[in-house]
């Protein structure tokens, strides 16, 4: 256990070092971009539509109480799912989806003999390959939030207003209820800790794979399972420090 | 000149190499030869850092490699080329994109400077209008080839070969060991071919050393591995019905 957060830690230093060249550096980055950002978008908004119409339904069907005004269902959908959903269900979704490529992609690197092919080229495997998905993940992850946020209010306003349960205006004005802009803040910056995980735990696992196609999967198992554990872990961490 | 002192290396207990010593000459092709299993590949890798060496010295022309930093060793590594088992080219990149790729990490040539010397290495494994083919969609021989130029687009002083013609066809097989041996010559290069392969043997090997259970056994060239009486290398070279009919 302890060798093994010895070899993460070694890697992720490894991997933050000056490029060899900045163009190619570019090149890798924009490549990521895609890879990692326009292709989950897809995935990442049909999941956040459907969730956002889902939680403001269950909102409305749980309120019994007269007492409790209809504009709740807007207020709690907002807040579960800038505070929760977003950053961290979908972190949990591009583990398996971005992670897993991650792990496939090194780890196959690793068996066919391509990443010693860069080392006899005297090129740092380790900062070719993984600094730029690092850093692509930090950055289109955090938009990938907010489109998510977007979608998910959108989808609670649409399943509303089809189901009939709560008006236009009372939808908006839960939404509008006792918003805190922290709360965005708190969930970027969780989505970007997330992104680092994500990627740099993926990488590790891709890079130490030995063997065969076999060994590929295994570590493509293992980092979406330990990526998972430590979103978790790191979401508990984060909240009691920014928002208790 | 690459010339390895006294290497051993162990992997779990298990010793692999036995206190080799060997000199690989500049603008020839050196080949190491044994049964599988015998080390041949460890030594290569030890010889190429892959592997670190338990004890021992690596060095390359003077210039002591096993006792320099990672990061030293990436500027000698800029000067070495290698040919993978497997070619271990970029299944990501076009043929064109992985023979450019140490072009474009290690030289500020423009676009089409580096295209030109793409083009040029292509042409010198004798293969062409194959630029914007991916890995997969080429043949075996053609994979080896285009490892080949992509390791020599750099011109570096020192080539290493892992089993460059394991699972080619024997004309292949041949194509490949003529063209390393001929390429070796032009650029003057320290070339280390590790092989099992008895054809490759009679036809390039000008020097070569025979590795037997991490021991070397014999060192010599293709006409005195033919008439040694050196009972193991007899054993491994005259395995086959044909090579027992060719020394009669």
């Amino acid at each position: 256990m302890l060798s093994t957060v010895g070899k993460y830690v070694l890697l992720v230093r490894e991997a933050f070092r000056r490029p060899d060249k900045g163009s190619v550096f570019r090149k890798q980055l924009l490549f990521e971009f895609q890879s990692l950002g326009l292709e989950s978008l897809g995935i990442v908004l049909f999941i956040s539509a459907f969730t956002g119409g889902i939680a403001a339904l269950q909102t409305a069907y749980n309120i019994d109480s007269p007492l409790i005004p209809l504009t709740m269902v807007g207020f709690v959908t907002r807040q579960s799912i800038i505070l929760e959903f977003s950053p961290t269900i979908i972190s949990l979704i591009l583990v398996g989806k971005v992670g897993s490529r991650i792990t496939s992609e090194i780890g196959t690197m690793k068996v066919t003999e391509q990443i010693d092919a860069l080392k006899i080229m005297g090129v740092n495997p380790v900062n070719y390959l993984i600094l730029p998905k690092i850093t692509a993940a930090m950055i289109i992850n955090p938009i990938l939030i907010i489109f998510s946020i977007v979608v998910s209010l959108l989808g609670g306003y649409l399943a509303c207003e089809l189901s009939g349960l709560v008006t236009l205006s009372d939808y908006l004005k839960g939404l509008r209820l006792d918003f805190v802009p922290f709360t965005v803040i708190y969930a970027i910056i969780k989505t970007i800790v997330f992104a680092f995980l994500i990627t740099s735990v993926s990488g590790f696992y891709g890079y130490y794979t030995e063997g065969g196609a076999l060994d590929v999967g295994n570590s493509s198992t293992k980092a979406v399972v330990n990526t998972s554990i430590l979103i978790i872990l790191f979401d508990l961490i984060l909240t009691q420090l920014m928002l208790v | 000149m690459i010339e390895v002192r006294h290497i051993s290396k162990s992997f779990k207990g298990l010793q692999v190499l036995k206190d080799i010593s060997a000199t690989f000459e500049k603008g020839q092709t050196n080949l190491i030869i044994g049964q599988s299993g015998s080390g041949k590949t460890v030594l290569m890798k030890c010889a190429v850092g892959l592997y670190s060496v338990d004890h021992g010295q690596v060095i390359y022309d003077d210039r002591i490699f096993s006792d320099m930093s990672e990061h030293e060793r990436m500027n000698i590594r800029k000067e070495v080329g290698m040919l993978f088992q497997g070619g271990a080219l970029f299944d990501s990149k076009t043929v064109e994109e992985n023979v450019m790729f140490p072009l474009s990490m290690f030289t500020k040539q423009s676009f089409e400077e580096k295209l030109e010397r793409v083009n040029f290495c292509l042409k010198r494994v004798n293969l062409e209008n194959v630029n914007k083919l991916y890995p997969s969609e080429l043949s075996g021989g053609m994979i080896k080839r285009v490892a080949i130029a992509r390791a020599i687009s750099v011109n570096p002083k020192y080539l290493f070969c892992d089993e460059p013609n394991s699972g080619l066809d024997p004309h292949t097989a041949g194509m490949i060991d003529n063209l390393i041996s001929e390429i070796t010559k032009e650029y003057k290069m320290t070339t280390i071919i590790n092989t099992h392969d008895m054809n490759s043997v009679l036809e390039i090997g000008e020097k070569v050393i025979f590795i037997s259970e991490g021991n070397l056994c014999w060192t010599g060239d293709k006409h005195q591995a033919l008439n040694s009486d050196n009972e193991k290398l007899n054993n491994f070279i005259f395995a086959n019905e044909l090579t027992r009919r060719l020394k009669k």
